[in-house]
């Protein structure tokens, strides 16, 4: 079985960490996959062919979106920095410094006086227990 | 800044540090029910109910000829435990003290965890919330006061839900009372009680404050739903002299769409 989304021996991993990891390899595959049809697109003149591929595409970015997601909601530091750059009209990288300040302030996952959320970042506990 | 006015308070980075992971510890392992339940969210302060996908009819309508009918949710309900911190207590903790006192911090989060607990699995009628157990199509079964045979109910309550369709892994949640007697007893043989207890369920046993007796339930998924609006947290409320007052609060709602999946472990009487 393909194990080259673990970076650490996945045996010393808890569940909710190799969980996330799949999904950011998802997250990965998918982006390629967007990469690959609009290269491919971009050179395809058979309309019916192009058609389908604009198709696949489109799977490929609610996948994406999906990934996307679900990450965002287990890390609640990430997605508050991604909702200061996320569809937000005017300049990204301001944007993005901005909302890496605001986030980041006190460390990647620790809420700071200032944090949009100030959620305690505990979440889903399933499965935990003796 | 938002509604939990925490840039508002007379506190240093490194003390919320401190008040967040103090907080962390103490509701991580009583927080019993999300052990068991699927999670959903946190969908933030401004959730305010969960979609139930059902519709009531709606008496009369504006013009004759045009039926009305009205969504039904179930509102978020908002948790909110207020305690009082000395803010000495708190500059000692920026000068390095390792013993700060933040006992108040503590028992609030024992007791915003056994009410979360509770509402979930027993559920609380007064906010419309249905628990686990209330929900259970199954009788109840009773516990014996031997230890010993919590093997044979957890076998039993299995049993049924198997012949009830509803698959595993199984997890147990044991009230205080019973998780002391479980962790404590060996059976006949030397088993330890929670081991056979695991070999049964394939699921977790969870400690579970708040609840009497104790559940089984399938971890399946999808009969248990519990939706976050805002997570737990700490929230600034005022501060006067030395004393600050904080609290922990969080939102959610809880529904059951599968009442076959628990099965309720009572004591007699």
């Amino acid at each position: 079985m393909p194990t080259e989304q673990y970076h650490e021996p996945p045996d010393e991993l808890p569940p909710e960490t190799r969980t996330y990891a799949r999904l950011i390899t998802s997250l990965i595959e998918e982006a390629e996959a967007i990469g690959w049809y609009d290269q491919r697109l971009a050179i395809e003149p058979d309309e019916e062919a192009r058609a389908i591929m604009r198709d696949a595409q489109g799977e490929e970015f609610k996948h994406f979106s999906m990934d996307l997601e679900f990450l965002l909601r287990r890390t609640p530091a990430w997605r508050e920095i991604a909702e200061g750059i996320l569809f937000q009209p005017g300049d990204i990288v301001e944007h993005g410094e901005e909302a890496e300040e605001e986030a980041l302030a006190a460390g990647p996952e620790q809420p700071t006086p200032g944090d949009k959320s100030g959620s305690l970042g505990i979440g889903s506990l399933r499965g935990a227990g003796l | 800044m938002n509604h939990l006015s925490r840039s508002n308070a007379p506190i240093s980075n490194d003390a919320w540090d401190l008040l967040d992971e103090e907080a962390k510890e103490q509701l991580t392992p009583a927080l019993a029910a999300r052990k068991l339940v699927d999670f959903s969210g946190p969908h933030g302060w401004e959730h305010s109910a969960s979609n139930l996908g059902r519709v009531s009819r709606v008496a009369g309508s504006p013009v004759d000829g045009v039926d009305v009918r009205q969504r039904r949710v179930l509102p978020l309900i908002e948790l909110r435990d207020e305690f009082t911190i000395s803010r000495e207590e708190l500059r000692n903790a920026d000068r390095g003290a390792e013993d700060a006192d933040l006992d108040p911090l503590d028992q609030a989060a024992q007791r915003i965890a056994r009410a979360e607990n509770t509402s979930v699995l027993h559920g609380f009628a007064a906010a419309g919330i249905e628990g686990v157990t209330e929900s259970s199509s199954h009788p109840p079964i009773t516990l014996s006061e031997d230890f010993d045979d919590y093997p044979g109910h957890a076998a039993k309550a299995v049993e049924m839900l198997l012949a009830a369709g509803v698959g595993g892994p199984y997890g147990l949640a044991l009230g205080p009372r019973c998780y002391t007697g479980v962790i404590e007893s060996t059976e006949h043989g030397g088993i330890l009680v929670f081991d056979h207890l695991r070999q049964i369920l394939g699921g977790p046993i969870v400690w579970a404050p708040g609840v009497d007796g104790a559940i089984v339930v399938s971890m399946r998924g999808g009969d248990f739903l519990f939706e976050s609006g805002q997570d737990l947290s700490v929230g600034y409320d005022s501060h006067d002299g030395d004393n600050l007052r904080l609290y922990l609060e969080e939102s959610f709602s809880f529904r059951v769409a599968g009442d076959e999946a628990a099965v309720a472990l009572v004591h007699s009487g």
